[in-house]
């Protein structure tokens, strides 16, 4: 199978079946999509499928074929990152970071597709993740403030 | 596993902390503390300490991930002692070093040679000459975590290594019975019921796990009791007086009594993360790596159920989720090491599953509080007894004689397991802040401690403060409401410390306590402790809507914890702990078979409240900030549903923490 990931192309060896976060993380090295559940209700492995936030790890990795898989590593461009990750960092949004790069993820996908949201609209755009630290109005505040870099 | 393990190795037998200080050939500063990063920046903070005395550039200091191979045994990181002490000791240390460059008369660290005589008596900079010490300044291991970059002990690859799963019932009681042969291109290791399956690729492993738990036949003999509240309360050990100060005469004035029993339930630590652990043991030394609490405790229990000699083991520690107190760390930590045991040299990754780690984590133990208490003509309380049932709040390894790991019980012959204790005060366990803070007449407090256990517990952020600030806490509004004063000057009335007082009037203040509008279905609250009586200080105040939905609208905390090294980074803990402890009480207790984020939610974006942090700054000694909110917050929560369901349509929402109070109290979900 070959999969797109951050633009470039990968053969894998995995099976069909096999959840597409197992891939990124032991066959191609991209750790930074995090286990939290397995079932895709904690958002700790979310990855962009085609710009759309999806839990990576009970997606199949043949779902993923001949689509745009952009993860957490991939939100940089031209060795800066993204709005959401400096935003994050600025406001000291995290404790353990854990479940951060879910969030900066479901986040950049909603500033592609909202480039002024409301607290609310960031809100309910999260609230698949789960925080465990309570970092959550840290979060909120450094995605409005991404959005108005 | 690194440049810096082989450099410090020569140093493992150094006892002084001073010889843990590194001045390395690229110019930097490399610092092995005892004290883990456990996601609330603690590796930050110490090396702004150490950056501070040395008087060296921060971004020059490096702590590195302790490892018992190179660093000082300092214990748990745990009870928010990381500043508190090891702050301390990494001050005095690295004043110790200023005292000895200054004496040999060369121009910088770097040409130090600090093996010879170390000056015991270093003078220490004052606080008023800090210039980084007390400022705001970024995390530093925060920018890799955001990118994504291998950050947790989850993302570390050993050459050749298999990936496994354990095999126990989704109860935490069930025996193994029989296991089914594993899968085809996988292997089942077992000693005694512990199991697990091995295979090369991860996937593989948790499909064979799959298939092996749902053909595996597993005991089913005991069970939790159904009222744990009854049974703590009938199951008493040892009951031991916490503190007594009998008053007879001023009890004698009481002309008004009331009683009230409060409980807690099982509470998760529930981490983000499952806890995962990486173990080889190719000839020697066994090599464990692990998001422990306490690399020493650990690799004691690992001696002890292994049959090794300490000196044949060596814990790394990585980061993990977040924990909040004992989760599965360790326990994933001794099977990892036990299936390595069996893996004939090849390196093994153990990731528990959520389901595991829902299953089996230690709780937070359920509590009881019962309180008794007398007020006198004028409204002043005269009599005041406080009684607490639960089991021990610490079970962490290292700290008995027999090993207290799941793996540990379920071993071909079992280890005999050692109960959780509690250690003495004024640290406590069960008993922690169980004495008030205020001062009353006639006092008796009293722990009845349970050693039986339905279901393993341990340490959990702020442990047992958490169960006895919220009785106490919720008990001060209802002899408030009793004697007709107001809260506020209730707690004022009987709280001596000026420190407390004043935090007291900063939430007060700034949370507009005075300016309160009453309205229909919402109510506001507030409370009061010193964490453990001897560490940081905290009021919250907190508003709550309870109509057709509870929602915590609001909570402001103030804060005294000394002098703030970094005071961002203590803002940072008293938000999140006041977010963590607003989910604890609205959605939290734990039931046997929650085993998944449905089956024990936690509290999500759209629910969160906003807080607000006000931190009373002073230049007294650095305390702890981490748990000093749990109980506060919890309690002010529940004193604002008791006002707000003072209003006709306020319903009740909460998973526990009851706005209907007194005897009859009654704990539902």
């Amino acid at each position: 199978m070959n999969l797109t990931v951050n633009g470039t192309a990968h053969a894998v060896a995995a099976k069909p079946d096999t959840p597409l976060l197992y891939v990124l993380r032991n066959e191609l090295g991209l750790v930074g999509s995090r286990y939290g559940c397995g079932s895709g209700l904690c958002g700790a492995c979310y990855v962009l499928i085609d710009g759309r936030p999806m839990a990576s790890c009970d997606l199949p990795v043949s779902f993923a074929v001949g689509k745009q898989i952009t993860t957490v590593e991939g939100l940089a461009a031209k060795g800066e990152l993204h709005a959401v990750q400096r935003a994050l960092i600025a406001e000291q949004a995290a404790q353990c970071g854990y479940c951060m790069s879910g969030i900066a993820v479901s986040a950049a996908a909603l500033l592609a597709a909202n480039k002024r949201p409301t607290e609310a609209q960031v809100r309910a755009a999260l609230d698949k993740h789960l925080c465990r630290c309570g970092s959550h109005n840290r979060v909120v505040k450094a995605v409005l403030r991404a959005a108005h870099e | 596993m690194n440049k810096s393990l082989d450099s410090h190795l020569a140093l493992a037998d150094a006892r002084r902390l001073t010889q843990r200080v590194h001045f390395e050939r690229d110019g930097t500063v490399t610092i092995a503390s005892g004290k883990v990063d456990l996601g609330q920046g603690i590796s930050t903070a110490l090396a702004q300490i150490a950056a501070e005395e040395l008087g060296v550039p921060l971004e020059k200091v490096c702590i590195l991930p302790a490892s018992t191979a190179y660093s000082p045994d300092e214990g748990v990181t745990s009870g928010s002692l990381s500043i508190q002490d090891g702050g301390k000791g990494l001050r005095k240390a690295c004043a110790e070093l200023r005292e000895l460059l200054k004496r040999s008369g060369k121009r910088s660290y770097w040409e130090l040679e600090v093996a010879g005589d170390i000056p015991a008596e270093a003078p220490e900079k004052p606080p008023a000459e800090y210039r980084l010490v007390g400022k705001s300044v970024p995390r530093l291991e925060l920018p890799a975590k955001i990118a994504g970059e291998p950050s947790y002990v989850h993302d570390i690859v050993l050459p050749g290594m298999v990936h496994a799963r354990v095999l126990r019932p989704p109860r935490p009681y069930a025996r193994l019975v029989s296991l089914p042969a594993a899968p085809a291109g996988t292997e089942i290791v077992r000693d005694g019921s512990f199991a697990a399956v091995l295979a090369a690729r991860e996937e593989d492993a948790i499909e064979a796990a799959k298939k092996l738990r749902a053909k595996a036949v597993w005991t089913d003999d005991a069970r939790m009791p159904e009222d744990i509240y009854g049974w703590l309360k009938g199951h008493a050990t040892e009951n031991k007086v916490t503190k007594e100060n009998a008053d007879p005469v001023a009890k004698a004035r009481g002309v008004k009594r009331l009683q009230a029993e409060y409980r807690k339930p099982f509470i998760c630590h529930a981490s983000i993360g499952p806890s995962c652990a990486l173990a080889r043991m190719e000839g020697e030394p066994l090599e464990v790596w692990s998001h422990t609490q306490g690399i020493f405790g650990l690799r004691q229990e690992l001696a002890m159920v292994l049959r090794l000699p300490e000196e044949r083991i060596v814990v790394h520690h990585a980061e993990g989720a977040g924990c909040y107190g004992h989760n599965g760390a360790d326990d994933v930590a001794l099977d990892a090491a036990l299936i390595a045991r069996m893996a004939k040299g090849r390196a093994v990754r153990l990731q528990w599953t959520r389901e595991d780690e829902f299953a089996w984590e230690p709780y937070g133990p359920a509590m009881v509080v019962a309180l008794d208490a007398q007020l006198d003509a004028q409204g002043n309380i005269v009599s005041w007894r406080h009684d607490l049932w639960s089991n021990g709040h610490t079970h962490r390894p290292g700290r008995a004689s027999k090993p207290v790991l799941i793996a540990a019980g379920e071993l071909a012959p079992p280890f005999e397991r050692a109960p959780a204790i509690d250690p003495p005060l004024p640290a406590g366990g069960a008993q922690r802040n169980a004495i008030p803070g205020y001062e009353f007449p006639d006092l008796l407090v009293m722990h009845h401690y349970v050693r039986e256990a339905p279901v393993a517990g341990s340490s959990l952020r702020s442990l047992g403060a958490f169960g006895n600030v919220y009785g106490i806490e919720s008990f001060m509004d209802e002899l408030a409401l009793a004697a007709n004063v107001d809260p506020v000057d209730l707690r004022l009335r009987h709280l001596k410390d000026p420190r407390g007082r004043a935090v007291i009037d900063a939430v007060v203040r700034e949370s507009r306590w005075a300016n309160w509008k009453r309205m229909e279905g919402k109510g506001h609250g507030i409370a009061y402790a010193r964490y453990k009586n001897i560490g940081g200080y905290c009021a919250v105040v907190a508003e709550v809507e309870a109509t057709h939905e509870l929602r915590v609208r609001r909570l402001v905390a103030a804060v005294d914890v000394g002098l703030p090294v970094n005071p961002d980074g203590v803002a940072n803990q008293v938000e999140g702990g006041c977010v963590q402890a607003t989910s604890w009480a609205l959605k939290e207790a734990w039931r046997p078979g929650a085993l998944t984020w449905e089956e024990y939610p936690i509290l999500k974006f759209s629910e969160a409240p906003a807080v607000e942090v006000h931190i009373v700054r002073n230049e007294l000694p650095s305390l702890g900030a981490g748990e000093c909110m749990m109980g506060p917050t919890v309690a002010a929560i529940a004193n604002a549903l008791c006002d707000a369901a003072s209003t006709r349509s306020a319903r009740r929402r909460c998973a526990w923490c009851s706005p209907k109070r007194g005897s009859s109290t009654r704990s539902t979900s």
